[in-house]
């Protein structure tokens, strides 16, 4: 309305710098409204849970008084604590490793063949991803089921011994990570197969007549081109890795003997089924510093990545 | 239609980069204006500044009469046709050359009748019903400046519109430009980096460097008359050359001795210059093969180093004076052989003088 | 020597290419197989009776009198459509919230820069990055106070977190893809900046939002640690909690019926997977590749 009064009236004598500055106001103001919903989620949702997590892990387990960091201390001093602690690194690290590398191995296997059939397979390859991994886990269970288990029934083909998958603790933890592998590999895939796509074709072919072999092209051009997506990836896989949640809570929740746990599935029982909320706050703020870094070089991979694209 | 009034324009970019540094052009109703320059001149600043994309620093844009600082650009009535072309994908043809106008809330049947109208005159009725990625690159053209037709509008800007096509497009497009202003006669602002695009398109080409104008006329004018080294370089192809020289004795003296006598209707001009440091400007056309017949000639002997035979006419390059690359225009049929000396005639009476401290034409 | 080496590469070279087509075939097989195993599972043991599932002789993988009657049991059973509804309700009221939450601050995060609009781009990220079990404790405290525990409207209240951040990083990406010319055009033409978002951006930027829209529907389908955490009762349970918790009794034959019921409850992403898997796929790599 103010814009075609504008036009309609020509611009006499205006003090001209406050009208152009108005102009640039109202853009921002128009913007800011736009960004406020936004705004309110990160404010409302991740940022004030994250201060009244601080807040409500020094409180007292009946949260009726202000106890500092002894929630901390007693954690600190908790031998099941400590398992959760080197159980939740173990995965994460043993997982996304796998993840990496079979990702890596299927994307350079699905870019060999004709373009024709990528379609097809990638299609295939990619269905753990898309089933809500709560309800896969569920199929997993079955298969691991001591009774009826269709895996050891496939092992014994080879004339492999039964394995206890979640009787032991050490099974029950590689269990658990086969389960996530199998669920992240193709999300691995999916991006290095991007990646290796963007790379362009003429540089293959300008290493191949400098003489590269197909392991030196694998060196020299496919992984520098590849190393930020390949950073990028992992890093926001260690993340999700480090602090999941589903697969454990319904394959093992947290057995036998808590030797199982992660960081979510511990602060999870301490904090809602135990009923002490400040103890749990206190346990998944143990993830925030881990987490803290990894984002830190996420964010760093990224922007450089911008940088390069511009 | 309007005519359209830039005074003391100025664009100032943050960290204080001037690219427009305070210009000064009246354009006329119904003119065709090409401002042209080598990129970095200011001069797609300046259309933006005018379409009202950029912010004016300092200085008033005035488009009929009113003064358009800060008026929005859909509110200056001007239309615009993009290097890119900037036809939105997601629509036809149609509705692309239709959306200006119904934003502007015109009734369905005048929108009709204006697009049917304006694809008459471009030739594309047949493909109003096409996404713009069924189109090649000519048509595209068409069709943005298809949506600058039918808003009829004060203005058209048109930026750089025939950089993506290809050579042969580019020449037929250009004429189909030029044809359009001939049928539609609005007020046209056209930037391009191409001195042959201005020089084929305008009614005045105003020649732009480093954020400034150096000179603004027809394209004859700038063509047979440049006011500074800039105009008589940039304007022509190929390039004017240009060689050190000295004014004794009513004759052009080059550093290596070689002496061109100044023809008479010009020794006048030439007076005052007399001991200065100079520059001898003259264009490749102006150094034939041998004319004994030419007024105001002088000849010399030169030595041929490379020559180019372009079917209409031959180029050829050799040293003279202190230019390591000096390009002459012969006729084909004349025979030339490199490192085989031959004569060639000066057209004297279409030389430059430019004063090498200032670089203005003398 | 020299001519030696060159003649026997020469010769081996469509060996060598064969070779390596094998070796990709052969991974990508027993990728596939290891890979669809569990759901065929799934499948198979849904389709078996209770009797054939109980007999620990014959070979598990091989279905003898295929039978629906597990599926007629679930779908026969309120409880599972109660789950089934109110997943819909819950995700489908997310994804319309996040979507229009998340274009509205690309389209000024992308287009129209003020003061912040940098920090808040990073901030959209960095959020992103923030796991949804690092915060569901101080989220279980304020969802009960508002007294939404044990609602589906408490998790429409708080699935936001898992998907705004994510579709905004996308869109911004895809609202930056678009030639600046084009709402320069628009501009001149006459649109005001609402006008540009609906008629140009939004339908530009197409495959941008069906993709964002696959996210959000997928992630607020799939969400586990919320549901779990916040609803108690079965009546307020979506599917994955749903089929999880009351399904499994640790009941040995009721296998046949928690299979039939999580491969329902898995369908819908798996069909929106199967029909827009080339849009699926671009905004699963989107948010790496153009931000």
């Amino acid at each position: 309305m103010a814009d075609s009064m504008s036009a309609a009236i020509p611009a006499v004598a205006q003090p001209r710098s406050s009208s152009l500055q108005k102009l640039a106001r109202r853009r921002s103001s128009i913007a800011f409204l736009m960004t406020l919903p936004l705004i309110c989620v990160i404010l409302g949702l991740v940022v004030y849970p994250a201060g009244y997590a601080i807040y409500l892990s020094m409180l007292s387990r009946r949260m009726d008084e202000f106890v500092g960091l002894t929630q901390y201390d007693i954690l600190i001093e908790n031998d099941t604590f400590w398992l959760v602690v080197f159980q939740s690194c173990f995965f994460a690290v043993t997982a996304v490793i796998a993840k990496a590398a079979i990702g890596f191995w299927l994307a350079h296997m699905l870019h060999h063949i004709p373009t024709k059939g990528q379609r097809k397979w990638r299609g295939m390859l990619l269905v753990p991803w898309v089933i809500p991994p709560a309800l896969s886990t569920l199929g997993w269970w079955w298969m691991y089921d001591p009774t009826y288990s269709s895996l050891n029934w496939i092992l014994a083909i080879f004339a492999v011994p039964a394995v206890p998958w979640l009787g032991e603790p050490w099974w029950a933890r590689v269990s658990v990570i086969i389960v996530n592998v199998w669920y992240g590999a193709p999300f691995f895939m999916i991006m290095y197969l991007a990646a290796l796509k963007s790379v362009p074709e003429q540089l293959y072919e300008a290493a191949a007549i400098d003489g590269a072999s197909s392991w030196q092209r694998l060196r020299y051009i496919t992984l520098p081109m590849m190393q930020n997506i390949i950073s990028i990836t992992v890093l926001f896989s260690l993340i999700v890795t480090f602090a999941n949640y589903d697969i454990v809570r319904v394959l093992t929740n947290g057995g036998p003997r808590d030797l199982t746990h992660l960081f979510a599935t511990y602060a999870f029982q301490v904090g809602i089924l135990s009923g002490n909320i400040p103890r749990g706050a206190a346990v998944s703020l143990f993830m925030l510093p881990l987490l803290a870094i990894f984002a830190f070089f996420i964010l760093r991979g990224v922007n450089q990545r911008n940088k390069e694209m511009m | 239609m309007a005519n359209v009034s830039l005074r003391n324009l100025v664009k100032e970019y943050d960290g204080g980069v001037q690219a427009v540094k305070g210009i000064n052009l009246d354009i006329q109703d119904h003119e065709f204006v090409v401002l042209v320059g080598p990129s970095g001149c200011g001069k797609t600043t300046t259309l933006r500044m005018i379409a009202g994309l950029e912010e004016i620093t300092k200085g008033e844009v005035d488009i009929g009469g009113n003064v358009v600082n800060d008026v929005p650009p859909r509110d200056r009535d001007i239309a615009m046709v993009f290097q890119n072309y900037a036809l939105y994908p997601h629509m036809s043809v149609y509705e692309n050359m239709a959306f200006g106008l119904t934003l502007r809330k015109f009734a369905r049947s005048e929108i009709d009748k204006r697009v049917k109208n304006a694809a008459r005159i471009l030739d594309i009725e047949p493909l109003l019903e096409r996404k713009p990625k069924a189109l090649s690159g000519g048509q595209r053209q068409r069709v943005a400046m298809g949506r600058a037709i039918v808003r009829d509008p004060k203005v058209f800007l048109f930026d750089e519109p025939l950089s993506n096509l290809d050579a042969k497009l580019r020449v037929q497009m250009r004429t189909e430009i030029k044809k359009v202003h001939q049928t539609v006669r609005t007020t046209t602002v056209y930037v391009t980096h191409d001195q042959v695009e201005a020089m084929t398109l305008a009614d005045r080409v105003v020649v732009m460097n480093h954020g400034i104008i150096e000179q603004v006329g027809p394209p004859q004018e700038l063509y047979h008359n440049p006011a500074t080294r800039f105009v008589a370089g940039f304007i022509g192809s190929p390039a004017m050359n240009f060689l050190h020289a000295r004014v004794e004795n009513d004759a052009v003296h080059l550093t290596d001795g070689t002496v061109l006598p100044i023809p008479e209707s010009r020794r006048a001009r030439y007076a005052n210059a007399v001991g200065k440091p100079l520059l001898f400007g003259i264009r490749p056309e102006h150094l034939t093969d041998h004319r004994p017949h030419l007024p105001g000639r002088a000849d010399l002997i030169i030595t041929p180093e490379v020559i180019e035979p372009m079917g209409m006419e031959t180029m050829v390059h050799f040293h003279l004076g202190d230019a390591r690359d000096c390009c002459a225009r012969f006729e084909p049929t004349v025979h030339v052989e490199p490192n085989v000396p031959i004569t060639l005639t000066v057209d004297m009476n279409n030389m430059h003088l430019l004063d090498e401290a200032t670089g203005k034409v003398l | 020597m020299q001519a030696a080496t060159m003649g026997r590469r020469s010769g081996s070279l469509r060996a060598e290419r064969r070779w390596a087509l094998w070796t990709a075939y052969v991974s990508l097989i027993i990728a596939c197989v290891i890979f669809l195993m569990p759901p065929v599972y799934m499948l198979i043991t849904s389709l078996k009776t209770n009797a054939e599932m109980a007999n620990l002789q014959g070979n598990p993988w091989i279905v003898l009198n295929p039978t629906l009657e597990h599926y007629r049991a679930i779908v026969e059973n309120p409880l599972f459509l109660t789950f089934f509804w109110n997943s819909i309700k819950v995700t489908v009221v997310t994804v319309i919230l996040s979507m229009v939450i998340s274009v509205l601050a690309a389209f000024a995060l992308a287009r129209m820069r003020f003061w912040g609009s940098q920090w808040l781009a990073t901030g959209v990220f960095l959020t992103y990055l923030v796991p949804d079990t690092l915060l569901f404790i101080p989220l279980y405290q304020i969802v009960g106070g508002l007294g939404l525990l044990n609602n589906t409207w408490g998790l429409v209240l708080v699935y936001p977190t898992l998907t705004v951040p994510f579709c905004t990083w996308i869109m911004i990406g895809y609202f930056a893809s678009i030639p600046k010319e084009l709402d320069e055009a628009a501009l001149i033409d006459g649109a005001s900046w609402p006008q540009m978002l609906i008629k140009i951006f939004i339908p530009v930027a197409l495959p941008g939002i069906i993709a964002a829209t696959i996210f959000a529907f997928t992630v607020s389908w799939a969400a586990f640690v919320y549901p779990t955490a916040f609803i108690t009762t079965p009546d307020q349970m979506p599917l994955t909690i749903g089929v999880v918790s009351t399904l499994v009794r640790g009941d040995t034959f009721a296998w046949g019926q928690i299979m039939a019921g999580a491969l329902l409850a898995a369908l819908p992403p798996v069909i929106v997977y199967a029909f827009l898997m080339d849009y699926y796929i671009a905004g699963l790599t989107a948010g790496a590749t153009k931000g």
